[in-house]
């Protein structure tokens, strides 16, 4: 029987295919004695087998989906599998102590884990007890009989049904196959939400029981414009929502044309289009997707999805490659933004009460200059091979911002000492996430090139309000008068400097959010690549002298979010 | 029995990358292979053990090996430190 489950829409799209469920199955049991110790040996080496069977398999479909490198974590998981103290002490447990496999596996796999974690000084070690825990899932899986999800095995279009999403499960899925999203958890910043987007395929996220609603290989539809989603959709669901898919496309090539015009109003006024990119390999889908710049290079990845801190090398050639791919249009990176919620397994920071207000950011680069020197020296030898612009993230003070530019400035002084080829004209300039930050926005704005508002750390910092947190959700209020105040400052204390202002957070792709900007003279709006074109055609029937009004209503006269949403939708026919 | 010691010069100590080439040089061999330290001693083809020990810069450990090619499993074991700069 056909059901419908409500999420939150992330990712845009309709797509229909059989179900995949990435869930974890049950892996819990009860100890046993037992008497034929052989047999529970010779049971032990058969799930062995199977296990090490299965990860060849694995390992050799990843190599060829998702590349070599991707590939190599099961290699390691194949060395603890051969791993004689491994396998022996399950072995020699069984025969001791005369206890079911399951049991002794338990112990032994918990003793190793709990060793290599004691090892806080080596974080290499400490992921190792990773790569244990997931080796004892699989095998455990075989002693039980149930079957673990493989991602990297499947061979047919699916759309992926999951509690959660991590980065870890999502490169092991191979994007040919993978239709669509629909997981219990996340909103529309969380990882699983923001992959859909680079993936340009449909997801709805925080449906809350997707897993428990949906069957494996069930037929489902995604309804990425809507958040909704269809179990065994009807005749009439599929021929509704196939039909919604073929105007989605249409609309979509409709936007297409857009590809290569310019960003301009109804009344003639040009604003920058931009997108957002984690790494250099999202260069060709911003491209692809007409942006004019790249507004947010977000360098932190370059140091998570590393096994140590990058060397100045390998992050001066993903810059240059980043550079190079977007053909002298302007690249903004941002420095290394790590802390908050994210992590380097090899860079231990100290536990925190509050990790969103505490060492992180353009925080840890003054404290750690040794990074921060590397990172800007690879920035300034690759500038040379484009249009750079680098921006510090968390400035919440004049000074912050002054010692981040003397050190920027030393270092270009030693590479032109040198002789190394650096760019004549790179703009400095912070991200606008701090409500201190933007309150002396008019002065900060004589030194900074030029502003970039994150709007979910600006939302977050004003509001007090935990934006992982879903106790609070409500105070995430992008449209709220009280954030539209601050943007509004941010943006005049810029041009009263002859600077720019632009926005990298979600709200620069959101169809309410940007007639107010364009009112209020956001000059650039960057965001995720599949938002451009909407975003573009959608300023091309906007007037600036009518936005102006409506913004201006929004500063001074709204009270509330909701109000704020009425005006712009009843104004722009939304 | 053959048996000799080592004085780990490696800055980073037996870890990760190295310490996976001395499993796989040991692992080439019949004879036992195991590696002592601090009065602990752990098969040499085991990658847990060796890693479980937590060999430093500056730590002095043994290699043992026993068995039929016991002499050309030291000399493998010596050969890979070596090359792998962790023992002079």
């Amino acid at each position: 029987m056909t059901e419908m489950l409500k999420g939150i829409a992330a990712s845009d799209g309709i797509a229909r295919a059989k179900a995949y469920l990435l869930v974890q199955p049950d892996l819990s049991f009860s100890k046993k004695s037992i008497d034929d110790v052989q047999a529970e040996v010779d049971r032990l080496h058969k799930a062995v087998a199977a296990s090490s069977a299965e990860l060849k398999l694995v390992r050799e479909t990843a190599a060829k989906s998702l590349g070599e490198e991707e590939a190599q974590v099961f290699d390691a998981h194949m060395m603890i599998l051969d791993d004689p103290e491994f396998v022996g002490a399950i072995e020699s447990g069984i025969k001791d102590k005369k206890v079911n496999a399951e049991q002794v596996l338990s112990d032994v796999s918990a003793n190793f884990i709990q060793m290599f974690e004691a090892m806080t000084d080596n974080p290499y070690m400490q992921e190792r007890a990773a790569d244990v825990r997931d080796v004892t899932k699989r095998l455990m899986s075989h002693l039980l009989g149930v079957t673990l999800p493989n991602p990297s095995l499947i061979d047919e279009e699916v759309i992926i049904i999951a509690h959660d999403l991590t980065p870890s499960d999502t490169a092991q899925l191979n994007r040919k196959y993978v239709k669509g999203f629909i997981t219990d958890l996340g909103g529309r910043t969380s990882h699983s939400a923001i992959m859909a987007r680079s993936l340009e395929i449909p997801a709805i996220v925080g449906t809350e029981k997707a897993t428990g609603e949906i069957k494996a290989d069930q037929m489902v539809i995604v309804d990425g414009n809507g958040g909704v989603g269809v179990i065994d959709p009807s005749a009439d669901d599929v021929k509704k929502y196939d039909q919604a898919a073929k105007d989605f496309a249409a609309q979509k090539a409709e936007w297409e044309k857009l590809k290569n015009e310019k960003t301009i109003t109804k009344d003639g006024k040009s604003f920058i289009t931009a997108a957002n990119i984690g790494t250099p390999n999202d260069v060709p889908a911003a491209v692809d997707n007409g942006a004019e710049a790249v507004g947010l290079f977000r360098s932190e990845f370059l140091y998570m999805d590393s096994a140590e801190l990058p060397t100045e090398d390998e992050q001066f050639k993903a810059y240059k490659a980043a550079l190079e791919g977007m053909n002298g249009n302007q690249v903004v990176v941002r420095t290394m933004d790590i802390g908050g919620d994210k992590h380097l397994s090899y860079l231990p920071l100290p536990e925190e009460m509050n990790p969103f207000l505490g060492y992180r950011a353009i925080r840890i680069s003054l404290d750690r200059q040794d990074i921060f020197r590397t990172q800007l020296r690879a920035l300034l030898r690759a500038s040379h091979y484009g249009n750079l612009a680098i921006m510090f993230p968390m400035i919440a003070t004049v000074n912050e911002f002054k010692q981040a530019k003397a050190i920027y400035e030393e270092e270009r002084q030693k590479l032109i000492d040198a002789g190394t080829p650096v760019a004549d004209k790179i703009e400095v300039g912070m991200m606008m996430e701090i409500p201190a930050a933007a309150v002396i926005a008019d002065k900060l704005a004589k030194y900074a090139d030029f502003f970039s508002i994150g709007t979910n750390d600006l939302i977050q910092y004003s509001m007090a309000a935990d934006r992982g947190n879903e106790h609070v959700s409500y105070l995430y209020q992008p449209y709220n008068p009280s954030i539209l105040r601050l943007v509004k400052r941010t943006i005049d204390a810029a041009h009263k400097e002859g600077k720019w202002a632009g926005m990298c957070g979600e709200a620069a792709g959101d169809p309410i959010m940007v007639p107010v900007l364009l009112g209020l003279g956001l000059d650039e709006y960057s965001m995720s690549a599949t938002s451009i074109l909407k975003i573009r055609s959608l300023m091309r029937r906007l007037d600036t002298a009518d936005m102006k009004k409506i913004a201006d209503q929004a500063v001074t006269e709204a009270e509330t979010n909701e109000d704020v949403i009425n005006l712009v939708k009843k104004a722009t026919n939304q | 029995m053959e048996k000799r010691d080592f004085h780990i010069i490696a800055e980073t100590g037996i870890h990760a990358r190295p310490a996976t080439l001395l499993v796989q040089a040991a692992s080439k061999f019949n004879s036992d292979v195991n590696l002592e330290y601090k009065g602990k001693s752990v098969n040499l083809k085991s990658i847990m053990g060796v890693m479980s020990l937590g060999v430093g810069q500056g730590a002095d450990v043994s290699i043992s090996a026993e068995g039929a090619d016991e002499a050309d499993a030291i000399n493998a074991v010596a050969d890979t430190m070596k090359k792998e700069g962790l023992a002079d």
